[in-house]
């Protein structure tokens, strides 16, 4: 039984992971009806970004926790603004091209991201290895072993779910936003200033993937050029199963994905090879039966 | 904001709108185009082509690709493009006489030149699928970001066809994109059912699937891969050179024979699809689904052939492809590699498919090509897409708007 709990809690907390990527997409999308697909490498960004601040903050001898808060708001802000920066000149002037060249350009963007870290980060082709700041250890739940820094970020990511749930739906900037998701031209002739609605959003969806990327950095101690591209393959998914548009969907997709990778590892061991493999099957199969993910978009189908 | 999707529809009917097509009928007068932009365009591509492949110096070869380029903004810029365009559609017997002589022509320059003989036959591979991918994505509507999956679904076939011996090449050929298709038959249910980003990602998440299904299953030969001979086509083997009249040509050119005839084909399927009434059908069910179905159309047919033709020129192409290099591993069919295939296709001008044999060429040839970056040539790529995208919009050769205006033609 004891297993079971553990690989539980290993469910949950990659749930918050994916969850927290899968909310970036979907905040993207609603606004924007763009699929954001360098996400994951400005995630990896943040995460480098948050390295960067470790280094630097470490070798001024400063204290531990100047140190992660160092960290955070370093892969925050840098992801933040490259994530403005990316809609501002390179999505924005696209928006009447085609859905699709859209889509290209933000892979392509995240080819770019992804390659200039490998090639200009020291030592960048190798994994790094991300400094444990946070308190080591853990205590013993039943049969469950519980770490301490798992249980501090899994609050974190979800206190900050909350928050960005909190910012959509209480504060007049989220007002705004959802004003201009619901229809751009009614909301520039109520007054809204659409120029700067865009890229603070972009900047919203962005901090987010920094934040997921310092927790991921965090937890596993240990992040590499490459791991945004299968974050954002799994946080789509994860998105698109909940329903794009819905930031609940988003997390429910995120915990469902993390729960049936986890549900693999634990009932068939010696598949755990493919415990991807089963995900995306059952991603499929569920797009399948709820064509607009499960929770559907609301309104009736558009003509 | 549990609603935040219903938007921006106004900008993308504003840019798809008008029924978009490369077969459109210019109305013209009634005398035929001249002959010399086509026989011109044609030399000029063939040389080019050979001179690309040919330079081995970096400095030349950056001059010989502004030389290129240059011409070619000058020939769009002076109405070069519309002219050849209409040589094109007036003259397609000497387009196809043309095209065979330059095609000659380049394999007798290039006849001991190995290595850019493969390469062509790559490029030639790549456009293949593309074409493929133009009448799923471009005519259809269907977003498929598995392409390299249904490659290596040939390819994989070819190889274990190959290790059990005894079916002659063609067969093996045939079968390789039978087994894509029947592999691809899987998804149809979750493609029928779905759209725009929807059915992008069951694509997508079929690709990584089937990637990481490779890497785990030993059977396939795991991340090691497997082997695979060459191709003999009734007692002719692709495996060994050619010597003809005292000149010695390099087997590639074999490949280089297949792989042109068989996009060939695959252009000619594409353009017979694009100007018969099934292009026109494929255009309703991909700009708006409701109305082609109200107006009786059985939207699954037309998207389930395109899917299908698609993914058998895929599995064809992979088994190609397999038997060319003589070995194939997973790293060879991954989800990058999917995303090249369309981003040749968007490159070229999606739904134009005689767009994704210069885009095929760019984004195959050039990173083998340009040696000195070769660090930095997955940078450089994404640099030039990106710079593509914005300069055009609707890619190299931009799909023409459909008039269905027959008084014209007469």
């Amino acid at each position: 039984m004891g297993m079971i709990g553990q690989h539980l809690l290993n469910g949950l907390m990659q749930g918050t992971i994916y969850g927290l990527v899968a909310m970036g997409f979907t905040i993207f999308f609603g606004v924007m009806n763009v699929i954001k697909f360098s996400h994951g490498d400005v995630l990896t960004l943040g995460a480098f970004g948050g390295l960067v601040a470790a280094w630097a903050t470490h070798a001024l001898g400063l204290p531990v926790g100047i140190q992660l808060i160092a960290v955070f708001a370093a892969a925050m802000l840098l992801s933040a603004v490259v994530g403005a920066g990316i809609s501002h000149f390179l999505i924005m002037p696209l928006r009447n091209a085609p859905p699709l060249n859209m889509l290209l350009m933000t892979m392509m963007v995240g080819t770019l991201i992804r390659e200039a870290i490998r090639l200009f980060f020291p030592n960048g082709t190798n994994p790094q290895r991300f400094p444990e700041l946070l308190p080591s250890g853990g205590f013993n739940l039943g049969n469950v072993f519980v770490r301490n820094d798992g249980l501090i970020l899994m609050v974190a990511g979800i206190a900050s779910i909350a928050v960005v749930h909190w910012i959509i739906n209480r504060t007049r900037f989220g007002l705004a936003m959802r004003a201009v998701a619901e229809d751009v031209e009614t909301a520039r002739t109520m007054g809204i200033n659409y120029a700067r609605v865009i890229p603070l959003t972009f900047a919203l969806g962005s901090i987010t993937a920094g934040f997921a990327g310092t927790i991921y950095g965090l937890y596993y101690s240990e992040i590499n050029y490459g791991m945004g591209l299968l974050l954002a393959v799994i946080g789509f998914s994860a998105a698109i199963v909940g329903g794009l548009g819905n930031i609940w969907g988003a997390i429910i997709g995120g915990y469902l994905f993390a729960g049936l990778q986890t549900f693999v590892v634990a009932a068939i061991p010696s598949m755990s090879d493919y415990k991807n493999v089963f995900a995306f099957v059952l991603v499929i199969v569920l797009i399948t039966w709820r064509p607009t993910g499960l929770l559907a978009e609301r309104g009736s189908e558009r003509v | 904001m549990t609603d935040l999707s219903d938007m921006s529809r106004v900008g993308q009917l504003a840019g798809d709108s008008p029924v978009r097509t490369g077969a459109g009928t210019l109305p013209r007068s009634g005398q035929r185009a001249h002959r010399w932009p086509l026989v011109a365009a044609v030399a000029f591509a063939a040389t080019a082509l050979t001179v690309l492949v040919l330079i081995e110096n970096q400095k030349l070869l950056g001059l010989a690709l502004a030389a290129i380029a240059a011409i070619c903004l000058g020939a769009a810029r002076f109405g070069g493009v519309a002219a050849t365009e209409a040589a094109a559609a007036d003259h397609p017997w000497l387009l196809r006489g043309l095209i065979t002589a330059a095609t000659l022509a380049v394999l007798f320059v290039l006849r001991d030149d190995n290595f850019g003989l493969l390469m062509l036959s790559t490029v030639l591979i790549y456009a293949t699928v593309c074409v493929g991918l133009t009448i799923q994505m471009g005519y259809a509507g269907l977003t498929n970001f598995a392409a390299a999956a249904f490659v290596g679904t040939g390819g994989y076939t070819a190889a274990m066809l190959g290790q059990a011996g005894g079916l002659p090449d063609p067969v093996v050929l045939v079968t390789g994109g039978l087994v894509a298709v029947a592999i691809g038959s899987l998804l149809i249910l979750p493609v029928l059912r779905t759209r725009g980003h929807y059915a992008a990602l069951t694509t997508l998440a079929f690709g990584v699937m089937f990637n990481v299904f490779l890497d785990a299953n030993e059977l396939l030969g795991g991340p090691q891969g497997l082997k695979i001979p060459g191709i003999n086509l009734f007692g002719w083997d692709f495996s060994e050179d050619l010597h003809i009249a005292g000149f010695t040509i390099s087997f590639y050119a074999n490949y280089v024979l297949l792989t042109g005839a068989l996009a060939a084909l695959a252009m000619m399927l594409a353009g017979l699809i694009d100007r018969s009434w099934i292009g026109i059908w494929f255009d309703a069910v991909r700009l708006d689904e409701t109305a082609a179905s109200v107006f009786g159309l059985k939207i699954g047919r037309w998207k389930i052939l395109a899917f299908t033709l698609g993914n058998f020129l895929a599995g064809v192409m992979g088994a190609v492809y397999a038997k060319m290099t003589g070995f194939i591993a997973p790293s060879n069919f991954t989800f990058g590699d999917s995303l090249v295939m369309v981003s040749i296709v968007i490159l070229g001008g999606i739904g134009n498919r005689w767009g994704v044999l210069p885009a095929a060429l760019i984004v195959v040839l050039l990173p083998e090509k340009l040696q000195f970056i070769q660090e930095y040539r997955l940078l450089l790529y994404a640099l030039l897409v990106i710079v593509i995208l914005i300069v055009r919009p609707d890619g190299l050769v931009a799909r023409r708007v459909r008039k269905l205006n027959l008084e014209a033609r007469s």
